[in-house]
């Protein structure tokens, strides 16, 4: 096990590896089914979660719906 | 509720965009409000079926939090996402990929901002990604200034729905431009929504006598001293006007004529 850093949501976090972007979600405590991945501008569509993997200063967008009009 | 049809279901046919029936001319935002459960309320008693929401990071230090779709049942509302605090094309088409992602439709309330002071929309920005995100099918409803010639040029894009202010988001000043209004619904053929600046009931029921086919509204709601309450009003108000416009007004006339006959009197 070593450790990989990424920036997710504009912040560096340290995470153990290596990982897969779902392994990331769990770390985080989010459910995947209701956040939509992106990994360096690209969209990581849920089934290939499990499959991609995170690597060394990877930059994370997870995002969700909120309010608004 | 009464067992008869409303008046509104006698005359009126269900709006359709994007190929897509909706029973309700009234869509509503979730933003701003005090609190979820009061927006659930409100919402519901607005009878709205579409309802807007935004696109943001997960605030990763509070993860335990209920979403906004803890309270909103995607099996009763259609949810429409918007591409709100975008400013530039590139920023409003990622924005609304992320958003088809959340996996609920291909709809997108299409926002490109160009001013920070006013909201109003970069319409050159706008007509941009609306033509790339038509292409990429989606289902694009344009959030745009009052100019008919833009909206005629979103329509030609390919947009699903025009969606002109009334006047600006969260502002309330209600229905500014009556006439650019009226203008735009008789020369679009696709859906004309108005969407931003309603502040109270009557706004939305004279927005609805121009004959457009909806509105869309957030802070009149959320706001309000009483969301339940305005919400409801506001339902009632959009049905007025709808129902109003479908019976064709009276004209205008700078003299009386009155009611009761003029023959009979008395000598």
């Amino acid at each position: 096990m070593s450790e990989l850093t990424v920036v997710v949501n504009g912040e560096e976090r340290r995470v153990p590896g290596p990982a897969t972007l779902l392994d990331l979600l769990r770390h985080l405590g989010l459910d995947p089914r209701t956040v939509v991945v992106e990994r360096n501008r690209e969209i990581v569509r849920r089934p290939r979660l499990g499959e991609t993997a995170i690597a060394e200063g990877d930059a994370i967008e997870l995002v969700h719906f909120v309010g608004g009009g | 509720m009464a067992t008869t049809l409303a008046p509104t279901e006698l005359l009126d046919t269900p709006l359709a965009i994007g190929g897509r029936g909706f029973r309700s001319r009234l869509m509503v935002g979730t933003g701003k409000y005090r609190h979820n459960q009061e927006m659930a309320q409100a919402i519901d008693a607005s009878g709205a079926e579409i309802v807007t929401v935004a696109v943001r990071r997960v605030d990763l230090d509070r993860t335990k939090e209920e979403g906004v779709l803890h309270h909103l049942s995607p099996e009763r509302y259609f949810l429409l996402a918007n591409t709100a605090g975008c400013y530039t094309a590139d920023e409003a088409v990622r924005y609304a990929r992320l958003a088809r992602e959340a996996g609920f439709n291909e709809f997108v309330k299409l926002e490109v901002i160009g001013d920070r002071e006013t909201l109003l929309p970069d319409t050159a920005g706008l007509l941009e990604a609306a033509r790339v995100l038509v292409k990429d099918g989606f289902t694009v409803l344009a959030y745009t200034s009052d100019d008919l010639i833009t909206a005629l040029r979103l329509e030609d894009a390919g947009c699903a729905a025009v969606m002109p202010l009334a006047s600006p988001i969260g502002s309330g000043l209600g229905l500014l431009n009556p006439y650019s209004i009226r203008t735009i619904k008789q020369r679009l053929e696709v859906p004309v929504i108005v969407d931003a600046g309603v502040g109270t009931a009557s706004d939305a029921c004279l927005t609805m006598e121009q004959g457009v086919d909806g509105i869309l509204m957030n802070t009149a709601l959320a706001e309000a001293r009483n969301p339940v309450a305005m919400a409801s009003a506001m339902r009632f108000a959009v049905d007025a006007g709808r129902l109003a416009f479908l019976a064709g007004r009276m004209p205008r006339r700078e003299v009386a004529v009155p009611s009761s006959p003029e023959r009979g009197m008395l000598a």
